[in-house]
């Protein structure tokens, strides 16, 4: 049995290096994508144009609009002269927001009373719209509080922070999103190529008829799934390891933790996927069928599901339960975990139970599908 | 003439003849519309928050109270000892830890500072800085409380200094929720997925079966067999386009403010270049699995993720923001958004419109010129 295993896998390495094409596609992009990807996946939100209708033109107004350009989220950009100028603005995407400062600002301050501040923000895309309005309110309260102290101080009072909080943020502490995403992304590659590769693959063999000529031969179906398979499981681990060498010199990324247990923990999320992808080729007729099956259920859910990029936790609970379908979704949580945080497996034990299961489960159901189909014939 | 519509009804003819083919079309811009729709959030609440509170006083009791009813934060547990907040954050269950120190009221009825720890998990670095914003001015606004609490016991009424704060208007989509960013965003990635994969596999798989010999003997000329093959998924995309818009107005009470005549002739400009790209691809692969791949990874991939639709631009290197004017999307994401979200048209809009068609001429003629020559 494990010679004509060999055989099976032997065959199609023949076949693989043939087309070179493909080859191409399946080691360069991935660690083109990642390049590209690393750089352009990203929510940081830094340097924002800062456009100012300053009614005021005060000490005040000035001190204000310095102690934001001090800052590296807002870079001054220029003034405007008339609240009609802002419509052009944020129609056009110029800017983001817009900061309106009252002419009464430095009198009502110093008369004691209330004076607000108007910021106008493209509501757009709604993450930075968010970020942006919690900074110009911590913003405003902090330059308050100081402006504050010294009018108190002058009348005597001291003026007391009855609290204080310092944040500190753990294993990414300058809270680059690059760092967060770039995990997300090797799992989203490796779907990718996993599934829909492989399904593909076998789909061709139907298309084109060679499947009977192998099914009158005497390979059981196990021998036949494995020995299609194994070739693209390898070339999918030398692509992680690719993208992870890559990640390191490009994005600064290092493996925090075991590099032997990401190695272990790829190649069982690895053997999910692409049990995923012989179900696939199990229930597809045609290449284009099992194309869009493939991308419909790796790439779709390993970018929009898997927790990529969009916290599983926000989502409703109906979807929560979805995301299940997609082993990206587990691979991710190891991911980060080995990753970033540098833990052990007893942090994702689960994770890897539910893989193992997921791999049993789609792996059983398709070697059962192609038994019934092999048999009635 | 004549030719050219037998040639497109025979296109059809196939596409019926695959139904699953024509499900995937029609059925998987609905579903994905409700992926992105429920599923594409990046709004931040419930997060999850552990507290570790030393002090068990009224004032920590109070502060804990702001950040559970605030509505953004969620106590997930209370911790009896540092190692068990340390656990919780390795292992991922809980975003912030909030530890607050045994003097805490102490300090405050002292009229001093008390200090406040707040943990971040950071590896999420977006959720982990808006989180931080919130908690901030949770504990000022509260740290403010205390004082004018405190003046008031001194006979004062209020602060006696002036106070800045903000007024913040949100235009176009005042409840920043992400959904209303991300799902007419979805026009344009459906658009583009249907034109460009779908005719390079249809073209690809003539080479592959070996029909397109028998197309290239019949009468047909090259440019005729390149109008058949392409009309019929100019109309699936527009018949996508209308779902998606229709589904978006009544699933998610999205409705489309601006000039939506414009909104249909720039997604026609656009799909001019995405065909262009799809020949293209078919003229450099030669089986369905190459064209696939190519496809998606070459082009859509990277389309998407540099046009803008779920990664600002602005946020993006110089170079690879140089690099984003080139990808037609962008200008396509560009006018969806600004039709569908901000209520524009043709007034401020036509520039990108006028890029587009630019695109799409060009695209498709150098694609088509391409595919003559293969063909001959």
């Amino acid at each position: 049995m494990l010679r004509r295993l060999f055989s099976v896998i032997k065959k199609e390495f023949l076949q693989l290096k043939r087309d070179v094409r493909l080859l191409f596609v399946l080691f360069f992009f991935p660690v083109f994508l990642l390049a590209i990807f690393g750089y352009a996946v990203n929510f940081d939100v830094k340097h924002i144009k800062l456009v100012i209708y300053d009614q005021d033109k005060s000490n005040v107004s000035r001190d204000f609009i310095k102690s934001l350009t001090n800052t590296e989220y807002f870079d001054f950009a220029y003034y405007i002269s008339s609240e009609r100028e802002i419509n052009k603005l944020l129609d056009n995407n110029d800017v983001q927001f817009v900061m309106i400062i009252p002419n009464d600002l430095s009198e009502k301050f110093y008369s004691d009373k209330e004076v607000k501040i108007q910021f106008i923000i493209d509501g757009v895309n709604s993450n930075t719209g968010t970020i942006i309005k919690n900074y110009v309110t911590a913003a405003t309260a902090t330059f308050s509080t100081k402006l504050q102290s010294e009018v108190l101080a002058k009348k005597g009072i001291d003026k007391f922070e009855s609290m204080k909080v310092e944040p500190q943020f753990w294993f990414n502490q300058d809270l680059q999103t690059t760092k967060f995403l770039i995990p997300g992304l090797i799992a989203m590659i490796l779907i990718v190529t996993a599934v829909v590769s492989v399904s593909l693959t076998l789909v061709r063999e139907k298309e084109k008829g060679t499947i009977e000529q192998i099914n009158v031969s005497s390979l059981s179906s196990f021998e036949l799934l494995f020995g299609k398979v194994f070739p693209f499981i390898v070339i999918a681990l030398t692509n992680a390891a690719l993208i992870l060498i890559a990640s390191y010199f490009l994005f600064g990324v290092v493996v925090k933790g075991s590099l032997l247990l990401l190695l272990l923990t790829t190649f069982i999320f690895l053997a999910a996927a692409t049990s995923l992808g012989v179900f696939i080729s199990a229930i597809s007729d045609s290449q284009q069928v099992a194309f869009s099956i493939a991308t419909f259920v790796s790439l779709l859910p390993a970018t929009i599901l898997s927790g990529f990029i969009f916290p599983i936790d926000s989502m409703p609970i109906a979807v929560q339960v979805i995301t299940n379908i997609t082993p990206a979704k587990f691979y991710n949580v190891i991911l980060r975990a080995i990753i970033l945080r540098g833990v052990g497996v007893e942090a994702f034990w689960q994770q890897i139970i539910y893989l193992l299961l997921f791999m049993s489960f789609f792996g059983g159901l398709s070697i059962l599908i192609n038994k019934r189909k092999m048999n009635a014939v | 003439m004549k030719k050219i519509i037998c040639f497109i009804k025979k296109e059809f003819q196939q596409f019926r003849r695959d139904p699953k083919m024509f499900a995937v079309v029609l059925v998987a811009p609905v579903i994905q519309l409700i992926f992105l729709g429920y599923a594409a959030n990046l709004d931040v609440d419930k997060i999850k928050t552990v507290v570790f509170d030393q002090d068990r006083s009224y004032e920590s009791r109070k502060l804990i109270e702001k950040f559970s009813s605030s509505g953004y934060f969620q106590v997930y547990d209370y911790a009896q000892s540092y190692d068990e907040v340390t656990d919780l954050i390795d292992n991922g269950k809980v975003i912030l830890a909030l530890v607050i120190p045994t003097d805490f009221e102490k300090m405050i009825n002292k009229n001093e500072t008390a200090s406040v720890q707040a943990l971040f998990d950071g590896s999420d670095g977006n959720t982990a800085s808006i989180a931080a914003g919130y908690m901030q001015n949770i504990v000022s606004t509260y740290a403010k409380e205390i004082i004018v609490k405190r003046l008031n016991r001194l006979g004062m009424k209020n602060i006696p200094a002036g106070n800045l704060t903000t007024e913040i208007r949100v235009w176009y989509n005042p409840t920043l929720k992400t959904r209303n960013f991300m799902v007419p965003g979805i026009v344009g990635l459906l658009l583009s997925v249907i034109t460009l994969i779908l005719t390079s596999l249809a073209v690809v798989k003539e080479k592959e079966i070996g029909t397109m010999e028998q197309l290239i003997v019949t009468p047909l000329k090259p440019y005729q067999i390149i109008i058949g093959k392409l009309v019929p998924f100019i109309l699936l995309g527009f018949i996508a386009v209308i779902i998606v818009l229709t589904a978006m107005r009544f699933i998610f009470n999205i409705p489309v403010k601006g000039e939506i005549v414009f909104l249909f002739v720039s997604s026609f400009f656009y799909i001019l270049s995405t065909l262009g790209l799809g020949l293209f691809v078919s003229t450099i692969s030669k089986t369905q699995q190459q064209a696939m791949m190519i496809s998606i990874f070459v082009v859509l991939m990277p389309m998407v993720f540099l046009s803008g639709f779920a990664f600002p631009i602005e946020n993006m290197p110089p170079i690879i923001q140089i690099i984003s004017y080139v990808i037609p999307l962008r200008y396509f994401i560009i006018i969806i958004r600004g039709v569908v979200t901000k209520g524009l048209g043709f007034a401020e809009l036509w520039q990108n419109a006028v890029v587009l068609l630019l695109f799409g001429v060009t695209i498709l003629s150098l694609s088509s010129l391409r595919f003559q020559k293969k063909m001959e």
